[in-house]
């Protein structure tokens, strides 16, 4: 059977040159980087050259990259960490309603401790004003987090007036970029970022490593405690494999980026089209120009996105969705519902999301796939009987 | 056979029943119709239900919702076809999940809808002949 990926931005696969340059590092490189002989410093010099390749990636300096478990930890990290080694300046924290959860949840956690956040809503495509970030602005606030861009609408978000901004108040500026790096071009230094969180996984290394970019003289307080890793900012012996990995997989990333954007916006906005019109009652969620050039995310009215999954596996398309049976929880994507779609409609989305291997037979696949499926769907949806009947539910 | 699919994952019936609905859609002048759920919560039932000397002759459903509430709702139309009213009351949440081997434990509640879906189609049909008697 086939199998078509098309949830790219849920993980990747590791790239062979990328996996190349990891293997050895199980096997016959296992030397601990903190210890003193070959075996050992040899690794610590791997370390430090993937440390120079993300610096160079961010236009950073290379003490400003901290390698984590992953862009969740980095959240975490950048957020509570940021938050306790500063809070005798005020407890005031701004984001957004569209954050993802490692932000998000992580925030919640910190308003048990007395901080106070505020969260801005964005606009009906999924973007935040500036405006409304410079409203929320306390004398009390001491650090603002945006995401770069969205995760599941793909929006990207206007990270340098926010970083202006921020630089102006002198307020600390955190963005969780996972989904940015490799599909945009970041200039911590152009764009005021003073953190930045960033997961392996999105841009075809292996899941499991992070960074977090810390510019220099921002004080956070350690989160995993312990040795003297990471400049004694962040304990435990070092997943060199995956930072090697991380390292190789950034650099490629980061040259093959305009060819790789072409590509899939091309397939991107054909998808869009196409899916539109082959579809009635389906609307695109998010903004059509500033989105991430793989992200394809609609709605389907009457139906809902787990049936929808479901029949496109057995087809062997792999897609994600925003519904509440996804989710694992009762409501559906908080995003979604953020852009102010009412609850019936975000049930019924789809995210689709382009990558490296996706070609256009992919997309012929997809497209001949999907109406089918959408029509099976509201054949057997109570939803849809009414509409037809009364024009409207 | 437990109640719970361990796996987290639908069963072979559940997916069965899913990608092959049995009894889909309506029954025009059917003498109950039953509506349980609402499109804030992701899941609509809709089970109509044609019913002659106290015994379920045909019936039909419409579901809007995920793929065990399908299943759920296509396992419950076989299972009161046939039956007495009586029969059909019996019938619970967990007489549906056992017949589709198992549900994954976060879609427990969509096999409480098909139980009320086939209880509020009867109770239509109670009251409709009890105004009409």
């Amino acid at each position: 059977m086939k199998n078509i990926y098309l949830d790219h931005a849920s993980t990747t696969a590791v790239k062979p040159e990328v996996l190349e340059t990891m293997l050895p590092y199980f096997t016959e490189k296992y030397g601990n980087p903190s210890s003193i002989y070959s075996l050992g410093r040899e690794n610590k010099k791997a370390i430090d050259n993937a440390r120079e390749k993300v610096a160079k990636a961010l236009n950073a300096q290379p003490k400003e990259i901290f390698f984590t478990s992953g862009g969740s930890e980095s959240d975490n990290w950048a957020i509570k960490g940021f938050a306790f080694a500063n809070e005798k300046n005020g407890k005031h924290i701004i984001t957004t309603n569209i954050e993802h959860h490692a932000v998000l949840h992580t925030c919640k956690y910190l308003e048990k401790y007395g901080f106070e956040v505020t969260y801005v809503p964005v606009d009906n495509k999924g973007i935040v004003h500036v405006e409304d970030i410079e409203k929320a602005i306390r004398p009390d606030t001491i650090l603002i987090s945006v995401m770069f861009a969205n995760n599941e609408i793909g929006t990207i978000q206007p990270i340098k007036e926010i970083g202006e901004l921020a630089k102006a108040k002198e307020i600390c500026f955190h963005t969780d970029a996972v989904q940015a790096i490799g599909n945009i071009p970041i200039d911590v230094n152009d764009m005021n970022i003073d953190m930045l969180s960033l997961s392996a996984h999105k841009f075809y290394g292996p899941k499991g490593v992070g960074v977090l970019y810390l510019r220099d003289g921002v004080r956070i307080s350690p989160m995993i405690h312990g040795g003297a890793q990471e400049r004694s900012k962040r304990a435990s012996t070092e997943n060199v494999a995956g930072i090697v990995g991380l390292g190789k997989a950034i650099e490629l990333a980061t040259t093959d980026m305009e060819k790789y954007n072409t590509k899939l916006m091309k397939l991107r906005d054909r998808a869009i089209k196409e899916i539109l019109e082959k579809i009635p009652y389906s609307r695109l969620n998010g903004d059509e120009k500033n989105r991430l050039p793989g992200n394809v995310n609609i709605s389907f009215e009457f139906i809902e996105g787990e049936s929808i999954l479901l029949m496109l596996d057995m087809k062997g398309i792999c897609a994600s969705s925003g519904s509440a049976c996804t989710s694992g929880s009762l409501d559906p994507s908080h995003v979604l519902l953020a852009i102010g779609l009412p609850h019936e409609i975000a049930h019924g989305s789809l995210r689709i999301t382009f990558g490296e291997e996706n070609t256009d037979s992919d997309l012929d696949y997809l497209l001949e796939t999907l109406p089918p499926i959408i029509e099976k769907l509201r054949a057997m949806s109570p939803l849809y009987e009414s509409f037809k009947q009364n024009g409207r539910i | 056979m437990s109640l719970l699919n361990k796996m987290e994952e639908y069963s072979q019936k559940v997916m069965d029943h899913f990608m092959n609905p049995r009894n889909v859609g309506v029954i025009e002048n059917a003498d109950g119709i039953g509506e349980v759920g609402n499109p804030v919560c992701g899941d609509i039932m809709k089970m109509y239900l044609k019913i002659k000397d106290n015994v379920i002759t045909d019936v039909k459903f419409q579901t809007f919702g995920c793929g065990a509430a399908v299943a759920t709702s296509s396992m419950a139309t076989e299972l009161i076809l046939g039956k007495t009213l009586e029969e059909a009351l019996e019938i619970s949440n967990k007489t549906v999940a056992e017949a589709l081997n198992g549900l994954p434990p976060i879609k427990m509640h969509c096999s409480n809808l098909a139980e009320q879906a086939i209880k509020s189609a009867i109770d239509d049909y109670k009251k409709k002949n009890e105004s009409s008697k």
